[in-house]
């Protein structure tokens, strides 16, 4: 009979998947400046968009730009596709040296926002799903909410030019 | 542009320069007429997508040509200066060189009776080597009541436009 190894302490898991995130979206300055963060369950990611003032499009209603809606969500599908993409790479532990170059990172061909209705002044959330991710190209689904989780305000489709190898 | 044409340019004008999120990525409106609008967003640490190039991030470039296409809509001569995008599409050809401003040009090239098309292009400096990005979007309409309905569409021809400074 085969032993199997010991699974990892928790706190190693954790560790390098949380540096793994941070080091695919921490550095990018226009997701700074939008405010966007990810929280992180397992290999699910939710993006959040913390609501600021910058982020008004119209400031009569007032309602959240449409780019920066379109940028979220761009934002959400990129890095989902990205981490879909790195996670056998992270997980044999080759992502989380501080020294080491990111590989290079999927690139949109093109994106197509539905607004579903508008954006309150408030905190967003969205969630993407790799509906392929093939040798050459991806496709993306995301959807976003503010309130309720089954209320959409937005959802978009993109595809992407996947990194060569080598 | 008559002076009706030239009042909603106005009134587009100053809309648009009263977004924040359009201040924050430092748009510019430099032109604005019957149904047309021209964007510059010059290139910005804050706005880079790819810190290793510099290149800017597509995000940006999405924000800037749905400010653009909007604007398009608002100025155009038979619609209320108010609207909202329905959806929008971008393609991305290549990637805008690090260190030039951004321009987009958007044509509200048809209108219904509360849709509003338009067609958007980015450059940047490199005129030569084509479009950074096209855009087509869908927005909401509404029309300016006082205003009698014409068959043909927006005026594109872009020798009428004039800047905000050029409106009376």
């Amino acid at each position: 009979m085969s032993r199997r190894s010991p699974p990892e302490p928790v706190k190693v898991v954790k560790e390098r998947r949380d540096q793994a995130l941070e080091r695919l979206v921490g550095a990018v300055p226009y997701v700074q400046l939008l405010g966007i963060s990810f929280q992180r369950n397992g290999d699910e990611l939710t993006a959040v968009l913390k609501f600021g003032d910058h982020l008004i499009g119209n400031p009569i209603l007032p309602a959240l730009h449409g780019g920066a809606i379109a940028s979220f969500l761009e934002v959400a599908a990129l890095t989902e596709l990205s981490w879909t993409w790195l996670w056998d790479e992270m997980e044999a532990g080759r992502l989380s040296k501080e020294d080491e170059e990111l590989p290079p990172l999927p690139k949109t061909i093109d994106f197509t926002v539905d607004y579903l209705r508008s954006g309150l002044p408030r905190d967003a959330y969205a969630r993407a799903r790799v509906n392929r991710a093939g040798r050459r190209y991806g496709s993306v689904h995301v959807e976003a909410w503010q309130d309720h989780r089954a209320k959409l305000f937005a959802s978009a489709t993109g595809h992407f030019l996947m990194p060569r190898d080598g | 542009m008559d002076q009706h044409s030239a009042h909603k340019a106005k009134i587009a004008a100053q809309f648009i320069g009263a977004i924040p999120f359009s201040k924050a990525l430092g748009m510019e409106l430099t032109e604005i007429g019957e149904g047309r609008a021209v964007i510059v967003m010059p290139w910005d640490a804050r706005i880079v997508g790819d810190p290793r190039s510099g290149v800017v991030h597509g995000g940006a470039v999405t924000a800037l040509m749905d400010t653009c296409s909007g604007a398009a809509v608002m100025a155009h001569p038979e619609g209320a200066s108010a609207t909202a995008t329905i959806d929008l599409r971008i393609d991305y050809m290549r990637a805008a060189r690090t260190g030039h401003r951004i321009t987009a040009e958007a044509i509200c090239h048809h209108v219904t009776r509360s849709v509003a098309f338009v067609r958007a292009q980015a450059t940047d400096e490199d005129a030569g080597a084509g479009p950074v990005a096209t855009a087509t979007g869908v927005f909401t309409f509404e029309r300016d009541t006082r205003v009698p309905r014409k068959t043909a569409s927006a005026d594109t021809d872009g020798g009428t436009a004039s800047g905000p400074e050029g409106t009376p």
